[in-house]
């Protein structure tokens, strides 16, 4: 708990200001001024009051917050902000997000790093952010009352600024920044009460939005500095092969070409301009050395799987699923699989660096940002402080970009060179050379009773670990998050529950791809569950509510997307409904698809999402994360494949690795549970139940239930 | 000596004629809104219209678009008042923001020819510009907004 420091005096008198509310003790970093962190210094002698590294307030009464997390389209940019704007009972109108620099004070506190992904903004700053509004709203509140020599009692701050209730006089917040800032900073404040909020859970439009309309918002591959040069980077298709020979003089001569230097990851030609790199790399008559993985292709791995499915570390145990399936009534087996992904964010890879003797500067759309600060002083030496991370817009980001492997492209390629360069990757660069979503084998077994309920559950899972993508040793934890959220956490009242887990890694890469291994194992867990209602007779979403009595939240939203779809009346002729439920990320999701078979394909006509999500902080961004997020998982479930040849990625760019397209969208209506609880992840959390809500829907459709993705007729 | 005509300002450049214009207007003139997505006209994201007509910059060379007026996303109202861009803005539409260009050029092409599209003009003028975060439903609200928003001007 954080130190409380307050007499009985400042008690009322914070708690009169405010009308009530939680008094809290103020963390450690929000006690530091923001000048131990960057130029505030200076600012304060310009009259400016920082109270914090999270915040400024200058005469001219702008607002500016610095936002730590990436804005990569899910809204951080405007939804952290309004945490301290809510606090700091600003006026929105003058609120400006600005990206933080690198600086251990603007860690998430879930990471400890400055760090974007897990759907943990909010979760993470919840705390710290509203603390740090608080903190400014008491200083500007003192600052008024000296002003105007009153009791800080009789003053009230709203909309950006403070005004004396017995008199009716008012000052804006920026013209009391001056006094502001030579006053001290309290060491507890009083955070509003839900109740209180004015901000918090209002459609607020968003801050980065004007300059994604005219074309300024300035992504990584926008950077422009004096003397910049541009890179591109000749990789090995063959994962772990390594360059053999080089006959570079081809590509020297192409014109614009200034360098050809070879780098960790490949071969880097270095040019004026990203066309001239691109025909320079083009010209390069390389001999790769492929290495062992050379005749690696997707039939050996799934054979691998395979053999090594039931041979996984038991990660849950409940009752004794063994027995019960050996003495059922009914039994039910079934394989599910999944295949890799890429992320194909629509901005390729890209980092720019200037690495000098004694400095280092990084201007990267990146999701981790303490990653690139330490990748760059492993790389170059430098200590801390010479190293300086730019945060830019990202042009996507769904996991992809919290990786180093571009960030070293561009620290080894301006230090081979001597200049700035910026390395951007090609498309097929992009869709060859990611770390994929895992693709694995499941074993799946159920027992029914008489009634047709299942009493016992069994999950075998095997596949390539992401927290353990660099393991070679046997030993598995049957509880490894980025294998099996999503199966672990199977949420119905089964009295035997298995699940097990065998660790399989490969030569492909694997990473974190939009709600990790949610992704795959909602779609393996609510498809099988749909057998399962088939075979005892039962309808699918009436299983589920049975099976969730337990689950409050879960069967809530449940009920709600049943509700809002109509599932208890017949769709249209030829359309069928899948529903399925999932709960990551602390939020729980469910959502009912509305199909069509026509020309062998499925269609979606129609998704509802229902989300519990604790306490909103921005409705319509929530809305537009489940948009998102059923988009992103529909591209999976209908398209998705990324298959291994030869050692190398089959697919190269859209024509092989398609996304879905504008015609094939449906109409998504998103429904919010109004709640209370502590905010949950909002950015993946509408992605695990899409995929098995479509296949629920063929299924409906088919008779036959769809046990591999993407889905194929 | 090329002569290009962009957002009605006028260069004389000297590049490679076959230089796809997507890159003389991001690496030689810092036009940087247009955006690469794929280099091979399958995303739209590098959309910009010549003579008022949506085309694939990545894939179109200097040499053919000589004389022709470019229109860039830069090349639409600094105050964000075309009625695309007021639509945008008021749907909410972006997310990453990084399609935006291509998916607002497109729009604008399409509401030229078609002041009040049918959802079928929408699907064949839309469909080819591919966005990951899936804004469809709102670019699709948002287009219709536009239409009235443009009326409502006119």
């Amino acid at each position: 708990m954080p130190r409380l420091a307050v007499t009985r005096r400042e008690f009322m008198r914070i708690s009169a200001a405010l009308g009530g509310g939680l008094l809290i003790g103020i963390q450690l970093d929000n006690r530091a001024r923001a000048d131990a962190a960057d130029a505030a210094t200076a600012a304060a002698a310009d009259g400016m009051f920082t109270p914090n590294v999270w915040l400024t307030i200058t005469p001219d009464d702008v607002v500016s917050i610095r936002v730590a997390s990436s804005e990569m389209g899910q809204g951080v940019m405007t939804a952290l902000p309004m945490l301290i704007a809510e606090e700091l009972d600003a006026d929105w109108d003058t609120v400006r997000a600005e990206f933080a620099p690198i600086n251990p004070a603007y860690a998430n506190p879930i990471f400890g790093r400055q760090q974007t992904g897990g759907s943990t903004a909010i979760r993470g700053y919840w705390r710290t952010l509203r603390e740090a509004g608080a903190v400014g709203r008491e200083v500007l509140l003192t600052a008024a009352a000296q002003t105007w020599g009153v009791a800080v009692e009789s003053c009230h701050a709203e909309r950006g600024q403070v005004s004396h209730g017995n008199s009716g006089r008012s000052l804006r917040y920026g013209a009391l920044a001056r006094r502001a800032a030579g006053l001290p900073v309290p060491e507890s404040v009083f955070l509003k009460e839900p109740s209180q909020f004015t901000l918090l859970g209002r459609a607020m439009p968003r801050l980065d939005i004007p300059a994604k309309v005219d074309g300024s918002a300035g992504f990584g591959s926008d950077v422009k500095l004096p003397g910049l040069l541009t890179a591109t980077v000749a990789r090995c298709p063959v994962f772990g092969g390594s360059v053999g020979k080089v006959n570079d003089k081809r590509a020297r001569s192409v014109a614009g070409v200034r360098k050809v230097v070879v780098i960790s990851s490949g071969i880097a030609v270095v040019a004026d301009h990203f066309w001239a790199a691109r025909q320079g790399r083009e010209a390069l008559e390389i001999d790769w050395n492929p290495g062992p993985a050379a005749r690696l292709d997707s039939a050996t791995i799934t054979a691998r799987l395979a053999e090594r499915a039931d041979s996984g570390t038991v990660g849950r145990n409940d009752g004794d699923a063994e027995r019960a399936l050996a003495s059922a009534n009914r039994r039910l087996e079934a394989v599910y699989e999944v295949p890799y992904l890429a992320h194909a964010c629509m901005e390729p890879m890209n980092c720019t660096a200037d690495v000098r003797t004694d400095s280092c500067d990084i201007w990267v759309p990146t999701q981790a940002q303490t990653s690139v600060h330490q990748t760059a002083m492993r790389l170059t030496g430098l200590p801390a402080d010479k190293v300086r991370v730019h945060t830019t817009y990202l042009g996507g980001g769904f996991g992809r970009r919290g990786e180093q492997d571009f960030v070293i492209d561009a620290i080894e390629t301006s230090r081979a060179v001597g200049a700035p360069v910026k390395v951007l990757w090609t498309r097929e660069d992009d869709i060859q050379h990611d770390f994929y979503r895992p693709a694995t084998y499941n074993r799946l077994a159920a027992a029914l009773d008489k009634q047709g309920m299942p009493v016992a559950w069994r999950h075998r899972i095997a596949g390539p670990s992401i927290s353990q993508r660099d393991a070679t040793a046997r030993e598995t934890s049957g509880s490894d998050f980025s294998a099996t959220e999503g199966a672990l956490n199977l949420p119905y009242a089964i009295p035997n529950i298995l699940v097990s887990y065998a660790r399989v890694n490969s030569a492909v890469p694997v990473g974190y791809w939009r709600s990790v291994a949610s992704s795959q194992n909602a779609f393996i867990t609510e498809c099988f569950l749909d057998e399962v209602a088939a075979a005892g007779g039962k309808d699918p979403y009436a299983l589920r509510r049975a099976l969730l009595g337990e689950q409050a939240r879960l069967r809530a939203v449940l009920e709600l997307a049943a509700a809002k779809a109509d599932w208890g009346s017949p769709a249209a002729a030829g359309r069928f409904r899948g529903i399925a439920v999932a709960e990551s990320f602390r939020s729980y999701v469910a959502q009912v698809a509305e199909v069509s078979i026509a020309g062998g394909q499925p269609r979606v006509h129609r998704v509802v999402c229902a989300i519990d999500c604790g306490m909103t902080v921005n409705p319509d961004t929530i809305a537009a994360q489940m948009e998102s997020a059923i988009v992103f998982g529909l591209t999976a479930a209908l398209k998705g494949e990324i298959s291994i040849a030869d050692g190398r990625v089959v697919q190269s760019n859209f024509h092989d690795y398609p996304l879905l397209g504008f015609d094939e969208c449906p109409d998504i209506e998103v429904y919010i549970v109004p709640s209370e609880a502590d905010p949950g992840g909002v950015g993946e959390p509408g992605t695990p139940p899409i995929a098995p809500a479509v296949a629920n829907a063929v299924f409906a459709a088919t008779g036959n239930p769809v046990r591999r993705l993407p889905i194929r007729l | 000596m090329i002569r290009l005509l962009v957002n009605d300002q006028e260069h004389e450049l000297t590049a490679d004629p076959a230089m796809p214009l997507l890159w003389v207007l991001r690496d030689l003139l810092g036009l940087t809104g247009t955006k690469y997505g794929c280099g091979i006209s399958l995303c739209g994201a590098c959309t910009v219209l010549a003579d008022g007509e949506p085309v694939r910059s990545c894939t179109t060379p200097l040499s053919k678009v000589s004389g022709k007026k470019i229109t860039t996303i830069e090349g639409l109202p600094k105050d964000r008042s075309h009625p695309v861009q007021q639509a945008w803005i008021e749907e909410q539409v972006p997310q990453c923001g990084y399609c935006q260009s291509g998916q607002i050029l497109s729009a604008v092409a399409l509401l030229a020819r078609k002041p009040r599209p049918s959802d079928a003009d929408v699907d064949q003028a839309m469909s080819g510009v591919l966005c990951r975060c899936g804004t469809y439903p709102r670019i699709r609200r948002a287009i219709r907004r536009a239409a009235s928003i443009a009326e409502k001007d006119a």
